[in-house]
C-alpha cells in the first residue's frame, strides 16, 4: 500500500511542475486530484493524533467506541491523572531537565563551534574531525557503558545524572559551525580593530548574530529531551526524579485499560511539543534543511 | 547587531583590555589559550560521555561484569556465548528483516511526500505541517496510542477493520503482524521528517531544467527519471543512510511500550535483546559484546552503502 502511495506522487506531481498554473482541462484535473491526494494523506497523518486527544475527553464506557468525536466532553480524566499520581512533578522534572540542558548546550556548542570555525590553532581539523566521528556514536549503542560512566561518577540517580550527559552533543556543534563559517567576517574585525577580547566578540558579535539558528536548535534540544526515555528509565530509581515519558509509560502499566486515563497522561506529554512545534515551525523546517544538506 | 555599535565606544574608550591582559603572550599564542578555554567544556564532555563509553564498550565486551560493579577477563568468552545464543541470532534476523523492510518503504513514502509537498498547490503548507506532526510526539505516547488503536477487541482500527468487512486482526498479537505493524508505526512517526529533508533536496534542482524538458517533449516520468532522481543523490544518500543507521540501533523506546519484545519475541529487536541483557538480567558484558557486534555490522552497512551510492555524488560518466 505504502509503496503504491510513493509510485503515484512520483509520478503524477510532473505534470504539474513544468506546467505551472494549470493549462488546459488535463493539467487542472491533475492537480485537483493532487490536493485531493494531499488532503487525504494530511488527515490519515493526524488522524491518530485526534484519535488521542478526543480519547482524553471521553468517559471510560465511551473511550473505546471507536468513534472520533466524543458523545459527551468530560474533564475528568485531566482531573483524575493530576490528582492521583504526581504528574505535575513529572511535568516539571521533565521541563527543568530539558530546559537546563537546552540552555548549557547551546552555550557550550556555541563556543566551541566559534573557536572551530574563527580561531587559529594547531590541530584544529584533527579536533573538528574526531568531533565530527562522534556523530556516528548513536546514543542506544553507548547506553550501557554511559550507565557505568554514570555509576562511576556518581550521576545515578541525580539531576545532575539527567542532565550532563544529556549536553553533550556533537550535531550542535556541526551545525552551528556551518553558520559561523558563513558569517561575514568584517563585523568580527571591526571589533578586534576595537580592541575586543575573543571572549568580547564571541559574546556581543558572534551571539546576537547567531540567534536564528540558536532558537533552531534550542528547539530541538528541547524537544529530544522533553521526549528522552530510555535514558531516564535506567539512570533513575528515585519517583522524584521521575520525568514525564517514564511517567506515563508506568502509568500505563498501572491502569492497562482504562484508556481515557492513558490518553488524558499521553495528551499532557504530547501537548507541550506540539504547541512548541507550531510556535518554531519555521524555524524547525529549515535546521532540518541544513543538517540534511550540508 | 545593535549591541555591537553600543558596546563599542565603551570598548574603545578602555585601552583595549585585550592587550594588556598578557603582554608577554604572542598574539598568535593568546589565539591558542582562547580556543583551548572555548572548546574545553564541549572536548571534555563529549570525551568523557561519548569517546571514552564508545572505547569502554568494545572493552567491556571481554568481561564478565557483575551488578555489583566487579569485572574478570574471559577474552572472546562472551562472544563464543554470543555465537551460540539463538536468542540473539533470533533478534539479529528480526533486526535485518526490519531494516530491509523499513528503509525501502521509509524512503518511497518520503520521497514521494517529499514530491507532492513541494508542488504548489494551496494549503500545501498546511499538508506539510501535517505530515510533520508525528514527528514531535515523544516515542512512549506514540507506542502507548498505537496499543489503543490497534487493541484486538476494541481499538479503532478493528472496528473499522470490522465495519469495512476485512474483520479483525490481531495487529500486535499475532507473531506474523507485529513486526509489520511495528515497521508501519515507525514509517508513520518518521516520514514527515525524510520529506522535509527530500524536499529540500528537490528545491535546490533549478526549475529551468523541468522546464527545457518539457519544451524537449519529456513526459513526468521522463523528467523524474532524467532530472530529479540524478540530481537527487546526495539527498537520497544522505535518507538511505541514516534511515539505516536509525533502524539498526533504534526503536528500543517505541518496542519497550508497545510489544515488549513480543509476541513470542517477534519484535525482540537486536538493541532490545542487548537492553534486556543489560538492565534487566545484569549482563553488562555479554550486552556490550553483542552491542559491540552490533555497531561493528553497522559500519559494515554503511561502508557498502557508500560505495554502492558513490557517496552520494553525482554520476561523473553520463
Amino acid at each position: 500500500m505504502a509503496s503504491e502511495t510513493a509510485t503515484a506522487t512520483a509520478t503524477e506531481p510532473r505534470q504539474a511542475v513544468p506546467g505551472g498554473r494549470g493549462r488546459g482541462g488535463r493539467l487542472r484535473g491533475g492537480r485537483i486530484g493532487l490536493v485531493v491526494l494531499a488532503a487525504v494523506l494530511a488527515v490519515l497523518a493526524v488522524l491518530p493524533l485526534l484519535y488521542m486527544v478526543t480519547g482524553s475527553l471521553k468517559t471510560r464506557d465511551q473511550v473505546t467506541d471507536g468513534k472520533l468525536i466524543p458523545h459527551h466532553v468530560t474533564w475528568h480524566n485531566y482531573q483524575y491523572v493530576f490528582t492521583q499520581v504526581p504528574f505535575t512533578r513529572y511535568l516539571l522534572n521533565s521541563f527543568f531537565i530539558s530546559a537546563v540542558v537546552t540552555i548549557a548546550a547551546l552555550f557550550f556548542h556555541s563556543m566551541a563551534a566559534y573557536a572551530l570555525a574563527r580561531l587559529r590553532f594547531p590541530g584544529r581539523d584533527v579536533l573538528f574531525g574526531a568531533i565530527f566521528a562522534t556523530l556516528l556514536v548513536t546514543a542506544p549503542v553507548v547506553l550501557i557503558p554511559l550507565f557505568l560512566v554514570a555509576r562511576q561518577l556518581h550521576l545515578l540517580d541525580s539531576y545532575a545524572g539527567l542532565i550532563i550527559p544529556a549536553i553533550f552533543n556533537a550535531f550542535g556543534i556541526f551545525l552551528l559551525r556551518q553558520f559561523y563559517l558563513g558569517l561575514p567576517r568584517e563585523l568580527e574585525e571591526a571589533a578586534v580593530i576595537d580592541g575586543c577580547g575573543y571572549w568580547r566578540v564571541y559574546w556581543s558579535v558572534v551571539l546576537p548574530l547567531s540567534r536564528p539558528i540558536l532558537a533552531a536548535l534550542a528547539v530541538f534540544f528541547f524537544l529530544a529531551n522533553w521526549n528522552a526515555f530510555v535514558w531516564p528509565l535506567v539512570a533513575t530509581n528515585n519517583p522524584d526524579l521521575t520525568v514525564v515519558q517514564l511517567g506515563i509509560s508506568a502509568f500505563q502499566s498501572q491502569y492497562t485499560s482504562n484508556w481515557n486515563y492513558i490518553l488524558a497522561a499521553a495528551t499532557v506529554a504530547a501537548i507541550p511539543m506540539l504547541v512548541l512545534f507550531f510556535a518554531f515551525q519555521r524555524q524547525i523546517v529549515e535546521s532540518i534543511k541544513t543538517s540534511g544538506l550540508k | 547587531m545593535t549591541s555591537v555599535s553600543t558596546s563599542r565606544p565603551a570598548v574603545a574608550d578602555a585601552p583595549a583590555p585585550a592587550v594588556p591582559r598578557s603582554p608577554r603572550l604572542s598574539r598568535r599564542h593568546r589565539e591558542w589559550i582562547a580556543a583551548a578555554l572555548f572548546l574545553a567544556p564541549d572536548a571534555l564532555g563529549l570525551l568523557v560521555f561519548v569517546a571514552v563509553p564508545m572505547v569502554l564498550s568494545v572493552v567491556l565486551g571481554f568481561f564478565q561484569v557483575s551488578g555489583f560493579g566487579s569485572y574478570r577477563w574471559i577474552g572472546l568468552g562472551n562472544y563464543r556465548r554470543m555465537m551460540n545464543d539463538p536468542l540473539f541470532w533470533d533478534s539479529m534476523r528480526i533486526t535485518g528483516l526490519y531494516v530491509v523492510i523499513l528503509v525501502p518503504v521509509l524512503f518511497c513514502v518520503s520521497l514521494g511526500l517529499g514530491l507532492l509537498a513541494k508542488q504548489k498547490l494551496p494549503g500545501i503548507g498546511v499538508f506539510r505541517t501535517a505530515l510533520f506532526m508525528p514527528y514531535v510526539i515523544s516515542l512512549v505516547v506514540v507506542g502507548l496510542l498505537w496499543k489503543f488503536l490497534l487493541d484486538d477487541q476494541v481499538g479503532a482500527v478493528n472496528r473499522a477493520m470490522r465495519s469495512a468487512g476485512f474483520g479483525a486482526h490481531s495487529w500486535l498479537g499475532d507473531p506474523h503482524l507485529a513486526l509489520g505493524s511495528v515497521i508501519a508505526i515507525t514509517v508513520w512517526v518518521m516520514m514527515g521528517y525524510y520529506m522535509i529533508i527530500f524536499l529540500a533536496g528537490l528545491q535546490e534542482i533549478p526549475a529551468e531544467y523541468y522546464e527545457a524538458a518539457r519544451i524537449d517533449g519529456a513526459g513526468p516520468w521522463r523528467s523524474f527519471r532524467s532530472i530529479t532522481w540524478p540530481l537527487l543523490r546526495p539527498t537520497s544518500f544522505f535518507v538511505l543512510l541514516m534511515s539505516t543507521v536509525a533502524a539498526l540501533t533504534g526503536g528500543l523506546d517505541m518496542i519497550f511500550v508497545l510489544t515488549g519484545g513480543g509476541p513470542a519475541n517477534g519484535t525482540s529487536l537486536a538493541i532490545f535483546y542487548i537492553y534486556q541483557q543489560a538492565f534487566v538480567f545484569g549482563e553488562f558484558g555479554y550486552a556490550s559484546a553483542m552491542g559491540s557486534f552490533l555497531v561493528l555490522i553497522m559500519v559494515i552497512v554503511s561502508a557498502v552503502i557508500f560505495a554502492l551510492t558513490r557517496g552520494g555524488r553525482f554520476d561523473d560518466g553520463e
